[in-house]
């Protein structure tokens, strides 16, 4: 069900079977394919293996077999802190910023490198809340502002690819909303997105493409417009509600 | 007891910079090294090698700065040690603990740290003599601070105290003001998440080694200015050390830094109503306290 008329790739999983352990894989044979300047989103039940491709790609599961390539280079078994240099970077579900550093340092630290300072100050002008609490320790941000601060962390690499697991866990309906909105609008600076999501509905309604993965195999793919009104996904996904497009 | 308090904070200056570096390692291996004061004897001997060279090489350097007893040839040598010890630390964890390490057994890298220790222990013994030993043979006269009470300070251990401060300082700006203080302190917190942030782990350990080896070596020459130099510098100074991490908390280089004092002085304190015999004792007892009363420390953060 592939799109063929999506634009070109910029990250494409074929035939991913990964997991902690050799013997006990959680991927099996899994295929992603992630257009530039897209949103590409992973959906399925707790224990599809969403966020453990996302950690595959990241290089923080053990790939068994299968390929994953970045803008054209292999990237299968790459090291975790090699990613940003390929211009990915990736936003955990939880525990992803460091609470004993403040907001600045934290995000000194995601952009170092080359123009750090630019980049840096570019991330402030952009998130006037971070900025105000620039010399707050980043455990004593709210659930929502953490969040922000883990997507601006991610930023401050000036990636190309994002990859992101469940954002929304844990927020408020409102904060979830804002930080996915947040995140749509990053496509039309030229970032492309992976992002795992429980809300079926908020998926749905901001992805450009959606898998669906149970028992870590692919299950159903297509362009979310598609997925919206499908008749087996609303039953299963969405108890039995169709969604309207966003 | 003033002499006590003094005597108490002078000790702690070098108990700091040992505790400092055990802490680091103990945040960020996740692992209690029993072979870390062993770093200490490794340093204050090759101090002694490195000053004896230099002394010979470049006469010029023999001469003390009065009143200390202290030397450009052994502060030369000091820096030498300071480096010589990190490389030595980082040796001894590529061929034991990051073995064990990557086999993911945390307790078999504690018995391996005793072990360790041992074999430290024994060889600087087989080398050097099991005699103690000084860096200087001159008799360094304490100055007299009070006469009513007596309090008296040597000019070296003055030396020690602010040498002791001054690194203290430096590590401190290096740790919260510079993005590889930074990494060091995302990779003790979230490991996962500093690679991820492109912090090279493998490279932050060896950091790590190199630090708390520097930090260990300034401690073991500190020691060797106000006592004397033995192969069982390490087994007296292990359980102080210790003692200081714990009752700073795992993991905080300014809880270390405190628990430094609070154990040189509380070591020191308890001469006044303890016969010398029984001060050993004081930092294990204070281990207990900490442990049953605040088990992260003062400042240290519970973790998982």
């Amino acid at each position: 069900m592939s799109d063929p008329t999506a634009p070109e790739a910029i990250l494409e999983a074929h035939g991913v079977t990964a997991g902690y352990v050799r013997d006990l894989p959680v991927l099996h044979d899994v295929s992603v394919r992630v257009a530039r300047q897209r949103v590409t989103v992973l959906i399925g039940p707790n224990g599809a293996g969403k966020s453990t491709l996302i950690k595959a790609v990241a290089g923080q599961v053990t790939v068994f077999a299968g390929t994953v390539t970045h803008e054209g280079t292999d990237l299968t078994r790459l090291r975790p802190d090699r990613l940003a240099a390929h211009g990915i970077a990736i936003v955990p579900q939880t525990d992803n910023v460091f609470r004993n550093l403040t907001v600045r340092q934290n995000l000194a630290l995601a952009s170092r490198g080359t123009g750090a300072a630019a980049r840096l100050a570019a991330v402030f002008d952009r998130s006037p809340v971070l900025a105000d609490k620039r010399h707050t320790k980043a455990g004593a941000l709210s659930g929502g502002q953490r969040q922000v601060l883990a997507v601006a962390m991610a930023l401050a690499k000036a990636p190309r690819l994002i990859l992101m697991d469940e954002p929304s866990a844990g927020l408020s309906p409102k904060a979830a909303a804002e930080v996915l909105a947040m995140v749509r609008r990053l496509t039309a600076e030229g970032v492309s997105i992976l992002l795992v999501e429980q809300n079926v509905k908020l998926a749905l309604q901001m992805a450009d493409h959606v898998y669906i993965l149970a028992e870590g195999r692919n299950q159903v793919d297509g362009p979310a417009a598609a997925l919206r009104g499908d008749r087996i996904v609303a039953d299963i996904y969405l108890g039995g509600k169709r969604i309207a497009a966003a | 007891m003033i002499q006590n308090l003094l005597d108490g904070v002078l000790t702690g200056s070098f108990l700091s910079l040992g505790a400092i570096g055990l802490t680091l390692v103990m945040h960020i291996l996740r692992f209690a090294n029993f072979s870390h004061a062993e770093l200490l004897s490794i340093g204050a001997y090759a101090a002694l090698v490195f000053d004896r060279l230099f002394e010979a090489l470049l006469p010029v350097f023999a001469a003390a700065f009065a009143p200390l007893t202290l030397t450009g040839a052994l502060v030369l040598a000091l820096l030498v040690s300071m480096v010589a010890t990190g490389a030595s630390a980082v040796l001894i964890d590529i061929l034991v603990f990051r073995r064990i390490r990557e086999n993911g057994r945390e307790l078999s890298m504690v018995f391996a740290s005793f072990g360790m220790a041992l074999v430290v222990r024994n060889l600087i013994g087989l080398v050097f003599g099991l005699h103690s030993q000084l860096y200087s043979p001159d008799i360094a006269f304490a100055t007299v601070l009070s006469f009513d009470p007596l309090i008296l300070v040597k000019p070296d251990q003055l030396f020690v105290f602010v040498a002791a401060l001054a690194i203290m300082a430096v590590l401190h700006l290096v740790l919260t003001r510079t993005t590889f203080g930074f990494a060091l302190r995302a990779v003790a917190e979230n490991p996962a998440l500093a690679q991820a942030n492109g912090v090279n782990l493998r490279a932050m350990i060896t950091a790590v080694w190199l630090i708390a080896g520097a930090l260990a070596a300034a401690a073991g020459v500190f020691y060797g200015l106000s006592h004397q130099i033995t192969p069982v510098m390490g087994r007296d100074l292990v359980l102080p050390i210790f003692a200081a991490t714990i009752v700073g908390g795992i993991g905080s280089v300014n809880g270390a830094l405190l628990g430094g004092f609070i154990v040189g002085i509380a070591t020191n304190l308890s001469l006044v109503i303890l016969p010398a015999g029984y001060t050993p004792a004081v930092p294990f007892l204070m281990i207990l306290a900490v442990l049953l009363v605040r088990p992260n420390g003062l400042f240290g953060e519970a973790r998982e």
